[in-house]
């Protein structure tokens, strides 16, 4: 045990000795700046964020959601931090969670660090009440980007925001003019509780319940996956029921549902016998709708950074936003109208 | 030494024993009766749950559809990774908890060789065999990191793994600059969907490969007895001749390369990869085969034909409960209930009492008469 200890450490020794030495004969000149650069620009969610005083640069915490969860969120991450850099007057912390707990956690962490503004885009729209209060006490603003919370508009000083409840009246209004004799819908419903899944199904909801000939053929979440979508697809076919509509809350779980479809021969889109909706931005998606593979497309833009980069800058200047709540401009694409030119402008 | 040391309470005989109690005390007792309940259960409810039809999918190959097909299908993941997590749990008396996160990076690394610079590919980069033996490569060496932690540091193979558990998500998305790799080339989804002409689904041939190589191995290697010897006693193995540390090495080696292979056949089911979501929470229904299939999670005696039948239990539950259209929320809290029972009914107090309370009713008729 001693022996395969001693072994270990000795191993561990050289290969740190090696690892010195590699980084020694990249780095020319004047190696401490660059070899604490990469470290200062890890996203780690325990870099603590330097108070106001360092220099000109604005500081920011960003609370986002994890970016691998959809190609929308991929988009949206990698575009926030596109934005907040040193370059454009940043000084920024980054933290990504699904999980709201965290995220209040972390935001808690950041308003006691004393960031100037602190970005949010919570992953549950309710639970954020003390973070508000404690940022106001402590003079951090907040700016929601991409996701609403429930709060007295007063808690924020900008929203920028997808209007999810709009995008899901778009949606099942475009689903309405189709004029089906029945609907009878497989609706797939993203991460419960989230801005995005309340705002979506709550349109349907709403016209499910309304109307007679709309029904439910399920009505389950896969939580933004792929493969659950797909078995729930699956199992659906199995039962033996009919159904002639798949609204999915996300790109990806439509494209579950459609993998279950076509392994079963069922046909879709633009001339087939079920209709596939999906939401987002993702450019493979649009190819989709484009090619007639799939009917709809709700698009949500992710692109949010550039709205909010200006309202800081003119915060900082002393000039409130003009409007408190700004909705990223949105529309939904349908396969009989949709052209190269929508997903070369919006596909991400 | 050739041959692997049998079940010890099979060979144990008590001819004067009712068969009830020795059916019970039989290891594959609690899965086999689980399955059988599970498809009596839908039987009464609605024979229509084993209707396979052959329908034609969107290729025009030709292809099979039904509940069944779908158990057998969806499975697979499960299956392959069960068997390594036995081999784990056998030998280090732990679990490994990183297999999810570890097939993440599986499903990464494949669709970067295949995708090569592209974030869409519309073929193949590179050849499938080669991409998937890279695949493979990078769980083994996930594995061997697991192993040595476990092995090497005396770790307790729950903490140990729990490294990977938190890291492996983030070192799959950034395999691949934390882009979400698509490819359409129709010929890599064939491990995942369905090979042109046969309408039997792929995963359901791999897995049959895998059990079939698991039992070769077993059977015309020592390696069963070792991984058994080692989870019983690993003093005493040492002093007979065997390297216990290199045993629990192999074992999570061995795991590495099922996962690789869940991994692939995860990611050629849709030509994607979603790292936060993708075989997420596999892990618990993975040990959760293991205990099922009566092996003891302590370590030592096991039996992968258990763990099969035992992932092939969970996801025929699955499949049931999805077609009564219970909220997908709520499987979690189904499969508890069904966890409970099962646990409770193969502690051996319980067993010993169902047992003797199968005999006593038997006695007294046979006074009445």
């Amino acid at each position: 045990m001693k022996k395969i200890l001693g072994l270990a450490l000795a191993a561990a020794m050289s290969l740190s000795l090696v690892a010195c030495g590699g980084g020694n004969n990249n780095t020319p000149a004047g190696s401490n700046p660059a070899n604490s650069a990469p470290a200062g620009s890890t996203p780690a969610a325990s870099t603590p964020a330097t108070p106001a005083a360092s220099g000109e640069l604005i500081t920011v915490g960003v609370i986002n959601n994890d970016p691998n969860e959809s190609g929308y969120r991929t988009a949206n991450d990698a575009a926030m931090r596109a934005m907040f850099t040193e370059e454009n007057g940043y000084k920024a912390t980054f933290y990504n969670n699904n999980d709201a707990a965290q995220q209040i956690a972390e935001a808690q962490q950041m308003i006691q660090n004393e960031v100037d503004f602190l970005l949010l885009s919570p992953a549950s729209t309710t639970g954020w009440d003390t973070v508000l209060k404690d940022a106001q006490d402590a003079g951090t603003q907040i700016i929601l980007f991409d996701r609403m919370l429930e709060a007295d508009e007063s808690m924020y000083v900008a929203a920028v925001v997808s209007d999810m409840p709009a995008e899901g009246k778009t949606a099942v209004d475009w689903l309405a003019a189709q004029g089906l004799d029945e609907y009878n819908i497989i609706h797939i419903q993203g991460l419960m509780g989230s801005d995005a899944q309340l705002g979506r199904t709550g349109a349907l909801d709403e016209k499910v319940a309304a109307e007679a000939n709309w029904n439910y053929v399920t009505q389950q979440t896969a939580s933004w996956d792929e493969e659950t979508a797909r078995t729930i697809t699956q199992s659906v076919i199995d039962r033996g029921e009919s159904f002639n509509v798949i609204y999915a809350e996300n790109n990806g779980m439509a494209r579950g549902a459609v993998a279950a479809l076509d392994a079963n021969g069922i046909t879709h889109g633009k001339d087939g016998e079920v209709i596939v909706m999906g939401f987002d931005s993702d450019t493979w998606a649009m190819e989709s709708v484009l090619n007639g593979s799939w009917n709809y497309m709700g698009l949500c833009n992710p692109l949010q950074a550039e709205t909010v980069d200006s309202i800081i800058k003119d915060l900082v200047a002393g000039n409130a936003p003009a409007q408190k709540i700004i909705y990223t401009p949105e529309q939904g694409f349908d396969a009989a109208t949709i052209t190269q030119a929508d997903v070369d402008t919006y596909g991400t | 030494m050739t041959t692997p040391v049998k079940n010890p309470q099979t060979q144990i005989k008590r001819p004067d024993e009712p068969l009830f109690k020795r059916l019970t005390r039989q290891q594959l007792f609690i899965p086999v009766a689980a399955l059988i309940l599970l498809v009596l259960f839908n039987l009464i409810a609605d024979p229509s749950f084993f209707a396979i039809s052959m329908n034609t999918n969107s290729l025009g190959n030709p292809v099979l559809s039904g509940n069944i097909v779908s158990v057998l299908d969806n499975a697979s993941e499960l299956v392959i990774l069960a068997i390594g997590m036995t081999l784990v749990t056998a030998s280090s008396g732990g679990q490994d908890i990183s297999v999810g996160a570890t097939m993440a990076i599986a499903g990464s690394v494949i669709l970067r060789m295949v995708c090569g610079s592209q974030v869409t590919s519309d073929t193949m980069q590179m050849n499938l065999l080669l991409a998937v033996l890279i695949g493979i490569l990078a769980t083994m060496l996930c594995g061997a990191f697991n192993g040595a932690l476990v092995a090497y540091f005396n770790i307790q193979p729950m903490v140990a793994t729990l490294i990977m558990y938190t890291a492996g998500r983030s070192i799959a998305a950034w395999i691949n600059n934390n882009q979400l790799p698509i490819i359409n080339d129709l010929s890599f989804k064939y491990a995942g969907t369905f090979l042109p002409g046969i309408p039997v689904p792929t995963p359901i041939f791999i897995t049959a490969a895998v059990i079939l190589a698991f039992w070769l191995i077993l059977k015309f290697t020592t390696l069963g007895l070792y991984t058994q010897s080692v989870g019983i006693n690993a003093n005493s193995s040492r002093l007979n001749g065997l390297d216990p540390k290199l045993i629990k090495l192999l074992t999570y080696v061995i795991l590495g390369v099922c996962v690789a292979l869940a991994g692939f056949i995860r990611v050629s089911r849709s030509g994607s990869i979603n790292y936060s979501r993708i075989a997420e929470n596999i892990e618990m229904d993975a040990i959760l085969a293991v205990a099922l299939g009566g092996n003891a999670l302590s370590g030592g005696k096991f039996n992968i034909y258990g763990s099969i039948l035992g992932a092939y239990v969970i996801q025929f539950l699955t499949t049931t409960l999805y077609k009564y259209d219970v909220p997908s929320t709520a499987l979690p809290a189904y499969k508890a209930v069904v966890v409970i029972l099962l646990v409770v009914l193969s502690a051996p107090v319980v067993r010993e009492k169902l047992a003797n309370l199968k005999k006593a009713p038997a006695k007294t008729a046979k006074e009445v008469s």
